[in-house]
């Protein structure tokens, strides 16, 4: 089969959907962050950002914010390392970004004789490329922390490469059982096994089948996203981290990559324990419910269907990943060690076990 | 620490509820007001430049010089105030009143705000009622030290605040003060 332009076109869809998708979100994530602990507070929240006399919320301030930031001076130490020193921030979004590829955000698109994967790369090995780029978004933290020049700014890149190790550890020790019992390495398999049922009417998404894990994997995950309770790379508070010596866009760009990892942590949450773009009882022809009646339903709004479940699923988790934000008060750094090496490592250990007992109890893959 | 705090799980998911629910109990007030219930209040924020705090009336802000009725200033320049003021902020030249009947009346009285403490121990010790503190401006800010002198006429031209906590009087610019 030859390449047409049809297929370079559809190739070109998925990536700007994906880009777009997770682009957009993260810049809306600054509105979120604003207005969600405004509300949780008994605040208004930012509000006075307009454009001829609209507020609109204070959805004009991330506008407002990015023309701030552009407009500022772009400040280099005298004794940093040049180019280590531009290019940190683009490696942290780089990653930042690529990570959410091979997140599936819907099943197959049937176009006349084509059938498109609502994915912009289809690997086989989805789950290992995500936590592949989340490890390497943490070499532009340590980047910066050692080109700055600058105590603090080390401190923090080590504190950031310290609890990056450790995260990873315990994110890769707690997605094992769920590749365990889903028996596959790609997002969009699990995604699909994700589909039955469990007792003939729970669906059997991965917080159902894997419930320690999930808890564990979503600690880990936040820990990975460097924001509090897991904040000690940045920690304003005592040392202001990795990008004391940051300004403008430059130091944009490393919040920006704060939430781009929240985005990617939210859609792999989705995809591994939320049953992804899975509707329960929502099947390729239609609903079919666990007491048998149907309704029948056209390719394109299931897809539709799936596409905004998706979506919906990653917005809550990203509601929820806030709201943990915006309540806790923040680990110290040997208490976020602790807990990462003493608590969820092996209890992520136990989960791989209790996996293995529960599927050479049941036989097969239930 | 008991064994169920050092687990952690329980007690933030008690936070987290306690978060939540202030969330949702604060965005269904906002979503009430912005369908029009106007006592559905979400955030306890005062809109400060539109909104303002009701003050005590007891509450010393910008000083203002009292009138007579003929609108010269009731102010007979006897330099208790100069006297006590604890900041030495306040400066006076005396001068012959054309009335006999009053001895003297201040040709200049410049108040420094950059130095004043707000103590209120001039309007304390006035015996002719001459200054008070009652404008209600909080909002005196300038650009250099010159522009937070207040001089006689620019204190002169003062009103006392309104029944309703605003202040009558127009905040007083400064001539550095860009607006």
């Amino acid at each position: 089969m030859t390449a047409t332009l049809a297929d370079f076109g559809i190739v070109f869809g998925r990536v700007f959907f994906v880009m777009m998708f997770i682009l957009n979100l993260g810049g809306l994530l600054t509105w979120v962050e604003r207005k969600q602990s405004a509300i949780m507070q008994d605040r208004i929240g930012a509000n006075r950002a307009s454009i001829l006399g609209f507020r609109a919320l204070g959805l004009f301030h991330p506008l407002a914010d990015a023309i701030k930031m552009l407009t500022k001076e772009d400040f280099l130490p005298a004794r940093a390392d040049r180019f280590l020193f531009q290019l940190a921030p683009f490696v942290s979004v780089f990653f930042g970004l690529v990570a959410f590829a091979s997140i599936p955000f819907g099943d197959t698109l049937r176009v006349g004789d084509r059938v498109i994967p609502l994915q912009a790369v289809t690997l086989n090995v989805g789950v290992l490329y995500v936590f592949a780029m989340l490890s390497l978004g943490v070499y532009g933290v340590m980047m910066a922390g050692w080109s700055s020049a600058n105590n603090y700014a080390l401190l923090g890149g080590q504190r950031a490469a310290a609890l990056m190790i450790t995260a990873e550890i315990a994110i890769g020790a707690s997605i094992m059982g769920v590749v365990m019992w889903y028996g596959s390495l790609s997002l969009q398999d699990i995604v699909r096994a994700q589909g039955g049922l469990l007792f003939g009417w729970i669906p059997k998404w991965g917080i159902v089948t894997q419930p320690l894990a999930f808890i564990l994997f979503l600690t880990a995950g936040i820990a990975a996203t460097k924001r509090i309770p897991f904040d000690m790379p940045e920690g304003e508070s005592e040392i202001i981290g990795y990008f004391v010596e940051y300004s403008g866009m430059k130091f944009g760009m490393f919040a920006m990559a704060d939430f781009l990892e929240t985005v990617v942590i939210a859609g792999l949450t989705t995809s591994l324990f939320l049953g992804g773009w899975q509707v329960p009882y929502l099947y390729e022809t239609g609903v079919r419910f666990p007491w048998g009646s149907t309704i029948g339903l056209p390719h394109l709004l299931v897809a539709l269907l799936q596409i905004g479940a998706f979506s919906l699923k990653v917005l809550v988790m990203i509601f929820i990943m806030m709201l943990i934000r915006w309540t806790l008060p923040r680990f110290r750094y040997d208490q976020a060690m602790r807990l990462g090496w003493l608590g969820l490592f092996p209890l992520s250990i136990l989960n791989i076990v209790l996996t293995g007992a529960v599927l050479l109890a049941w036989g097969d893959h239930p | 620490m008991r064994a169920g705090q050092r687990f952690y799980l329980r007690e933030v998911l008690s936070g987290l509820v306690l978060t939540g629910h202030h969330f949702f109990a604060n965005l269904g007030q906002h979503i009430a007001h912005a369908l029009g219930r106007t006592d559905a209040r979400g955030a306890v924020t005062i809109q400060y430049p539109e909104e303002r705090r009701p003050m005590s009336p007891r509450l010393r802000s910008l000083h203002r010089l009292v009138r007579r009725e003929d609108g010269s200033p009731r102010c007979v320049a006897c330099m208790m105030c100069e006297t006590v003021c604890p900041a030495r902020c306040i400066y006076i030249v005396a001068d012959e009143h054309p009335n006999p009947e009053i001895e003297k009346m201040p040709s200049r009285f410049d108040i420094d705000l950059g130095k004043c403490v707000f103590c209120g121990f001039c309007v304390e010790a006035c015996p002719e009622d001459a200054i008070r503190m009652d404008t209600g401006i909080l909002e005196f800010s300038s650009y250099s030290r010159l522009g937070m002198i207040y001089t006689k006429e620019m204190l002169l031209a003062l009103e006392p605040v309104g029944p309703d906590g605003v202040p009558r009087s127009p905040v007083p610019i400064p001539a550095d003060r860009v607006v």
